[in-house]
């Protein structure tokens, strides 16, 4: 207990989480017209040079961006935990990511290695000026409640899946051979089962009964639930770096898998029996996200027992995680982040005569647009990975689509905000 | 005796509940039952702060000595709360279903990451400093 370090303020200024928030669709768009520009030889095996290209454009460009954006603002406000020179950690990594994240995929799509080395070199800086101001925030928070506790499993993931991903680069990038092949396995599952899940389960627990007024999660499944992710992921790891245990390897697989299926079909019933039910697109897009880790957990299982798939199945199975899961609970907290905190701040600002509320940010109908875009996106890019030759270009264009929809979206409400702001001045 | 997170924690919700009738009351257009269903949710919250602000806060301000600490931010968003408590009720006497529902789903995250605060990190303070007098400082709580 540390109680001196504890303001309990929505310390960050606006523009910590915003600068992460307002260039995230930019690289989903950007991944979008790098698939369409590659079109069908995209999906031609599990990891072309332009699949990864535009896996990390979403991953890193999308899903890291608002990752890092939405840690700094929570974390001083779910743990009591200030983040130490918020803003210059934010402006840091936020630089580095962008150029960082462009360099890379570059990297891979022109198979260039000096942009490879260059994207691993900023990309290494940006999250070690993240995790480190991070770690930081995490040793000094108030309380060491569940939320913390998954939150700094969260975030050791990531950094093992940045020390992994360097070690790949170094191959791409330097020719350096790494240590064993089974690198190019635990990469995607430590930054997908690992960060992403547990950041998304860490944050479902607090906010799926806040915004909708649901039951709480199962206590057992809050308590349990990142350890046991945890370690399975460490024990499948080291099967994995082994290779002679295959049947241990796909028994640690299903089960790591068969977490995150309890978890999501938790979720999506514990939303039936949710309290408010007025119209919500943030609903919407958790359950479309739930409903794809689900299958892409699914999926996985069957992966571990059937070595010999097609690469196909690996292809969905990426694109249900991160297009279907990670994509869309993103896509859907955005929707209630940035019109609250615009509020938030403008409140503060204005003061008691009060600031228009969330809705008038940004209303209901261009979020439901969002959603059956998005929706349209996922669907035709999974059915993409098995037919890629008429079905790629479509997918590209949709995906393209929600980004420009989310895009307008969110450049209207920080729009609205300057407005208001410049108005109330 | 229960705890005062317990306690407090169980009042949340009892608060929530009545929030969630309000609101589908109100996006129902049933204007009678929104008015009566907000005023009840009002009354409770309004207990709720009675408590903190005039008993749990100051005995927690004296046990640690943290006067500027986290209860100003709190009684500040007490304060936030209050103005959209107001707005709301207006809202509601004018029948206007757009307005009353945007106050009401950003009272809901205002409340929402209120309480996150203070069950996640104040409560848990206050069970540690102040949980021998737990059932004399909750007494006012009891309804």
């Amino acid at each position: 207990m540390h109680p001196a370090g504890l303001t309990l303020e929505q310390a960050p200024p606006i523009a910590v989480p915003f600068r992460f928030f307002l260039t995230a669709p930019v690289f989903l768009l950007a991944a979008a017209a790098l698939l369409a520009w590659n079109g069908a030889e995209t999906f031609d095996a599990r990891a072309t040079p332009a699949a990864l290209a535009v896996t990390h454009l979403i991953t890193l460009g999308y899903m890291a961006m608002v990752m890092l954006g939405a840690m700094l603002q929570i974390l001083p406000v779910l743990a009591g935990a200030p983040v130490p020179a918020a803003r210059f950690v934010a402006a840091t990594s936020h630089a580095l990511l962008v150029v960082g994240t462009a360099a890379l995929a570059g990297g891979f799509a022109f198979g260039e290695p000096v942009f490879t080395k260059l994207g691993a070199g900023t990309l290494g800086a940006a999250f070690v000026a993240f995790l480190a101001a991070v770690a930081v925030a995490l040793t000094r928070a108030a309380v060491r409640s569940a939320t913390v506790i998954g939150m700094t499993l969260a975030a050791v993931a990531l950094a093992l899946t940045v020390i992994l991903g360097l070690v790949l680069a170094a191959m791409h990038g330097w020719g350096v051979a790494p240590p064993s092949f089974a690198i190019r396995e635990l990469h995607p599952a430590w930054g997908l089962a690992g960060w992403t899940g547990l950041l998304v389960a860490g944050v479902a627990y607090q906010v799926v009964p806040m915004f909708q007024m649901t039951p709480p999660y199962p206590p057992a499944m809050t308590r349990w639930f990142p350890a046991a992710v945890f370690a399975l992921l460490t024990a499948w790891s080291f099967a994995i770096w082994h290779g002679d245990v295959p049947t241990l390897a796909a028994t640690l697989a299903v089960f790591l898998a068969g977490g995150y299926i309890a978890f999501a079909l938790t979720t999506l019933v514990l939303q039936t029996r949710r309290r408010r039910r007025v119209p919500d697109a943030t609903l919407a897009f958790w359950q479309l996200g739930m409903a794809s880790i689900a299958i892409a957990a699914a999926l996985w299982c069957v992966r571990a027992v059937r070595p010999e798939a097609p690469d196909a199945l690996d292809l969905m199975i990426g694109i249900l995680a991160i297009g279907g899961g990670a994509v869309s609970v993103i896509a859907g907290m955005l929707y209630k982040i940035v019109p609250f905190l615009g509020w938030f701040h403008l409140q503060a600002s204005i003061g008691p005569k009060g600031a228009p509320h969330m809705k008038k940010f940004l209303g209901d109908s261009p979020q439901q647009l969002h959603v059956r875009v998005h929706l349209v996106a996922v669907a035709f890019l999974a059915a993409a990975a098995w037919w890629p030759r008429p079905l790629v270009y479509i997918a590209a264009a949709a995906l393209g689509a929600s980004a420009l929809v989310q895009l307008r979206n969110l450049a209207l409400a920080a729009r609205f905000y300057r407005a208001e702001l410049a108005r109330a001045a | 005796m229960s705890s005062i997170s317990e306690s407090m924690t169980r009042d949340h919700r009892a608060c929530d509940e009545r929030f969630a009738a309000a609101e589908a009351a109100a996006a129902k257009g049933d204007w009678l039952r929104a008015a009566s269903d907000f005023a009840a949710y009002r009354a409770a919250m309004e207990r709720h702060f009675t408590v903190e602000e005039e008993t749990l806060f100051p005995a927690f301000e004296r046990h640690t000595g943290m006067t500027a600490g986290p209860t100003e931010v709190m009684r500040a968003e007490h304060g936030e709360m209050r103005d959209l408590f107001e707005r709301l009720a207006a809202a509601a006497t004018a029948h206007d279903a757009d307005e009353f529902l945007g106050l009401a789903e950003t009272l809901n995250l205002l409340m929402q990451q209120h309480n996150m605060k203070e069950e996640q990190v104040l409560y848990a303070l206050m069970d540690e400093s102040l949980g021998g007098e737990a059932d004399s400082l909750l007494a006012a709580l009891a309804h």
